[in-house]
């Protein structure tokens, strides 16, 4: 703040800068002016001193305004109703790290309940309360996950705070605050796009593409020669979504290129489109490597994997060298399968459908490679049909599928079926096997999760009870059931909340700990459901 | 009044906490699950039954409505206060899940509260006379204070000495004496029985390690206890009012014996400051029809909350009697007549050059004053190099932020709430800058906590 200079009617004894330099000084070396030194020295100046500092206090004047702060966009959404306001306050205050930990008691785990809570918020179209917004980005800026839900919700105020400050500079960085806006003049697009940093030309890009495929696609084709290694293989990265037969010729181009990330992404893209050069390349070359054996009784496929890697197949995007522990021709053959569209299998094996395909033998000792290059293959196609078939049966002794499809591909399967089939196909897997392998498959159903498939999770946990597990080892499966389950179940649940008596099986205890464990998913239910409503009420 | 009207905002309960760790714990505990047989009376006394780890479920009652802030019992162990049971029920209360329907208290409730309603009744009458209670004889109580004033005046000459040679020597010197100096000559002065004195001693020893500009600070450190000895020195020459601040200051207790103000008093802001022995809470009120902004002070041994607890936009109408001394904004809580409910009042506001010359005035009839208390409106927090300023809307002037104000956290959520456009910022604004305690934001809205 300005404090008044020292004027005309300054006391006597002088100006302030004086009496500072006089009381570093020390009177016995200097005096004020027109004081005699002494023993009345100091007295005088502290004197002079109490007059000064209470005068020139007196005198405070405001400063000189800066730039004020160019204005946060409007935010057009309407307000949060009051009471989920107050909710957000309340999942907010609840950071991790402040005391508690240890047994988690009966209670909701609140911050596991904000990403439910921001995406419902997001779908209601809400906006966030002001002052909030620090709380919100410091709670994106602790955990990834949580980014895009909160950026989204935190709208453009957020993007303005974070301009002002560096900690949350994340948040401009992440383009996952919805679709970002696209500069209106098609002249803007081209400048920022020649002119932008990295993160906003990625941005930028997606947004075009997003748009218009093709658009974005020859926005990269125009500085596609002069751009880096790195940045050519992000780029090429974002053509994933609205890749299209329009993108073959382009992609074929890529398969030249100098990076070999760059080739072997542009060699992916490829292979997942079905009707382009290189994926009819591929499968002539896989088709060639598999054939089925009519000379026995029952049909049986024969494998013959590559002799060799030539450098056609290695410019289709084929790594030569396999890792470590792994035969070369096994590591081609498995490259060429996944690459091949799905749809040339059907021909090669006389008109079978994928489940008559998976249900052949396979001779040698190849069944496994040669199923596991199907699984890729399916996920990389996003073919339903035969994800279906390796995925089997889910109540199939040897856990579903054939005993190559590990749990994370049966995952990565099921995220090409519909939402319905997929929770059908986990519940029925639940309902025999049990939960102890069901936390992965659980991650990739949609929530909340379907009545067949909630009830399943309730039968099996009941049955984990009963069976005098301890609870605790279902404790992943239970955090997401608090997440996921329908709240709609929470009426259902209630009869397991008791503590039941202690029978022979059990061990000691844990029915305290289950009966707790329930209490506290019925409780999170409960939370959810007025939090659902809380958002919904008018 | 409707409950509806009544009810509080999850962050006006957590308020209530007395550290992290409650308001962690009531959080948890502000759903439906654990709760059983909850109910609440449209007077504001809430209940309910929180089942722990025990067999027996937890008995919790809170009385909001007690003229003298919330009550709270429960029948856990916890030595907290409020516990995080009492939190969570208030939490569940403020909720609208409708977990906490009207109804009738049950017995166990309804004891306590008719043993506390006899209690007040009890106290009210007994205390129904004058506030001042004088125990022993007024002859003994003066010579006692003219016992504590001689020690005072012995301590004041001592100080004077100390300043005097300090000034003499060079203040150039106090940086190579360090804080030992200092230390033993605030222990001095809370032997002489001013601890006004020996707290302000205690902070010139922090200055010549305070950064650059340390010398101007000290002397006029110096300068103002110099100013604060020779009142005390001199104070039966000065008007009364000043002679009660300068009393003030060196650290007599004074009795809050101003007339009684009924208004319908807002809570602007409440905060805590901790040293090592003490947390001292304040708590700043504004009074509807007056106008006026008093404080209200109110102690805690360290490490725990201080009992008076009021959340920030809750208003409430009640008597304040005025501390002595002019310039004074401290008062003393008197008599509440109704309990603290939600207000869309907003205290009038000043431009930034209006608030600097407010504080001018004040150091008129208190120089030892460092800020005052200053609504501004229309103010856009700005951005000054490192630092912040709050810049008038329709000016060219601004008060930059003190330097601790700068580096809180929440600074963020006022710049936040403004998001570049005026807002209405509460505070104190003295030599070092403004502080900014309470927010509102342009248009309608509620109070946004800044402490």
């Amino acid at each position: 703040m300005n404090t008044t200079p020292a004027s005309a009617g300054a006391p006597a004894g002088g100006s302030w800068e004086e009496l500072v330099t006089v009381a570093l000084l020390g009177t016995e070396r200097r005096t004020l002016q027109g004081q005699r030194p002494g023993r009345g020295a100091p007295a005088a100046l502290l004197d002079a001193a109490a007059v000064e500092t209470v005068r020139r206090r007196a005198g405070v004047r405001p400063a000189r305004a800066a730039a004020r702060p160019e204005p946060a966009a409007p935010d057009p959404r309407p307000a949060l109703p009051p009471a989920a306001a107050r909710r957000l306050a309340t999942l907010l205050a609840d950071r991790p790290g402040t005391g508690g930990g240890g047994r988690r008691g009966t209670a909701p785990d609140l911050m596991e309940l904000l990403p439910q809570w921001l995406a419902l918020a997001n779908t209601h179209g809400f906006a966030a309360p002001p002052g909030t917004l620090p709380a919100l980005l410091d709670a994106a800026r602790a955990r990834t996950d949580l980014r895009p839900a909160a950026l989204a919700f935190a709208g453009p105020r957020a993007l303005w705070l974070a301009r002002l400050n560096p900690e949350w500079r994340f948040a401009l960085r992440s383009s996952s605050g919805g679709a970002p806006a696209l500069p209106e003049e098609p002249g803007r697009i081209q400048q920022l796009w020649q002119e932008g940093l990295f993160a906003e030309r990625v941005a930028l890009l997606s947004a075009v593409r997003a748009k218009d495929p093709s658009a974005g696609r020859e926005l990269l084709v125009a500085t596609w020669a002069t751009e880096r290694a790195e940045d050519r293989l992000m780029f090429l990265d974002s053509l994933r979504s609205g890749l299209c037969a329009e993108d073959e010729a382009f992609l074929e181009r890529a398969l030249a290129d100098r990076s070999r990330n760059v080739r072997a992404t542009a060699a992916e893209l490829l292979s997942a489109l079905p009707g382009s050069a290189l994926a009819a390349r591929m499968a002539a070359r896989a088709v060639s490597c598999v054939a089925v054996d009519h000379t026995r009784g029952t049909p049986l496929v024969t494998v013959e994997a590559p002799h060799e890697c030539d450098a056609a197949m290695e410019r289709d995007g084929v790594v030569p060298k396999p890792p470590a522990g792994r035969g070369e021709r096994s590591w081609w053959l498995g490259q060429l399968v996944e690459a091949a569209p799905l749809a040339a299998w059907r021909e090669r094996f006389g008109g079978r459908s994928p489940e008559e395909v998976v249900a052949l033998p396979v001779a040698d000792g190849w069944q496994a490679e040669l199923h596991a290059a199907w699984c890729r293959a399916a996920v990389r196609q996003r073919d339903p049909g035969w994800s279906r078939a390796l995925l089997g049966v889910p109540s199939a002794p040897e856990a579903g599928g054939p005993g190559a499809v590990s749990l994370a591909e049966r995952a990565k399967l099921l995220a090409t079926l519909g939402a319905g089939e997929r929770a059908e196909w986990v519940a029925g897997f639940i309902g025999t096997h049990g939960l102890s392998e069901a936390f992965q498959l659980l991650g990739v159903c949609a929530v909340p999760w379907a009545g067949g498939l909630g009830r399943a999770v309730v039968d099996a946990l009941d049955i984990a009870r009963d069976a005098g597990s301890y609870p605790w080892s279902f404790s992943g499966v239970m955090g997401l059931a608090e997440r996921c389950l329908d709240p709609a179940e929470a009426g259902r649940l209630e009869g397991l909340t008791s503590v039941p008596d202690e029978s022979e099986r059990t061990a000691p205890g844990t029915g305290d700990y289950w009966a707790e464990a329930f209490q506290r998913l019925v409780t999170t239910l409960r939370l959810r459901a007025t939090m659902s409503a809380e958002l919904t009420a008018p | 009044m409707t409950q509806q009207a009544v009810r509080w905002t999850a962050d006006q309960v957590l308020a209530l906490a007395p550290d992290a760790a409650s308001r962690k714990a009531g959080s948890k505990l502000g759903a439906a699950g654990p709760w059983s047989e909850a109910g609440s009376t449209e007077e504001g006394t809430v209940w309910g039954l929180c089942r722990g780890s025990g067999s027996k479920p937890y008995q919790t009652v809170v009385d909001i409505a007690d003229s003298a802030g919330p009550a709270y019992k429960c029948s856990c162990p916890s030595r907290k206060f409020p516990c995080k049971h009492a939190l969570g029920l208030l939490l569940l209360w403020a909720g609208t899940d409708g977990a906490v329907p009207s109804g009738q208290a049950p017995d166990w409730a309804a004891q306590w509260l008719e043993a506390r309603r006899r209690r007040a009744e009890g106290r009210s009458a007994a205390g129904g006379g004058s506030g001042a209670a004088s125990p022993g004889d007024p002859e003994a109580a003066r010579r006692r204070a003219e016992r504590r004033a001689e020690r005072i005046t012995a301590g004041a000459a001592e100080l004077e000495q100390r300043l005097t040679d300090l000034l003499r020597g060079g203040l150039a010197s106090a940086e190579r004496a360090g804080y030992g100096l200092w230390e033993e000559t605030a222990a001095r002065m809370v032997d002489a029985q001013a601890p006004g004195l020996a707290a302000r001693v205690r902070e010139l020893g922090a200055i010549p390690s305070s950064g650059p500009g340390w010398p101007v600070r000290l002397l006029e450190e110096c300068a103002l206890l110099h100013l604060l000895d020779q009142g005390w020195l001199r104070r039966e020459r000065l008007p009364d009012d000043l002679a009660a601040t300068v009393r003030s200051r060196v650290g007599l207790p004074g009795s809050a014996d101003g007339p009684p103000v009924r208004d319908h008093w807002l809570v602007l802001a409440q905060y805590d400051t901790a040293d090592a022995r003490l947390t001292t809470r304040r708590i700043w009120l504004y009074g509807a029809e007056s106008g006026r902004t008093a404080l209200l002070l109110s102690y805690g041994a360290a490490g725990r909350a201080p009992e008076l607890a009021l959340p920030v936009g809750l208003a409430f109408e009640a008597e304040l009697s005025a501390y002595p001394g002019a310039g004074q904004p401290r008062a003393a809580l008197g008599e509440r007549f109704t309990p603290a409910a939600p207000a869309a009042i907003r205290p009038k506001g000043l431009t930034t050059h209006q608030a600097t010359a407010r504080y001018g005035e004040a150091l008129l009839a208190d120089p030892w004053l460092d800020s005052c208390p200053v609504t501004l409106e229309r103010v856009v927090p700005t951005p000054d190099g490192d630092s912040w300023q709050l810049a008038d809307a329709d000016g060219e002037s601004a008060l930059p932020l003190t330097p601790s104000a700068r580096s809180r956290p929440e600074l963020w959520r006022l710049i936040a709430l403004s998001g570049g456009a005026p807002v209405t910022v509460f505070g104190e604004c003295g030599h070092r800058g403004f502080t900014p305690l309470t927010a509102w934001p342009q248009g309608e809205g509620e109070a946004v906590p800044l402490c």
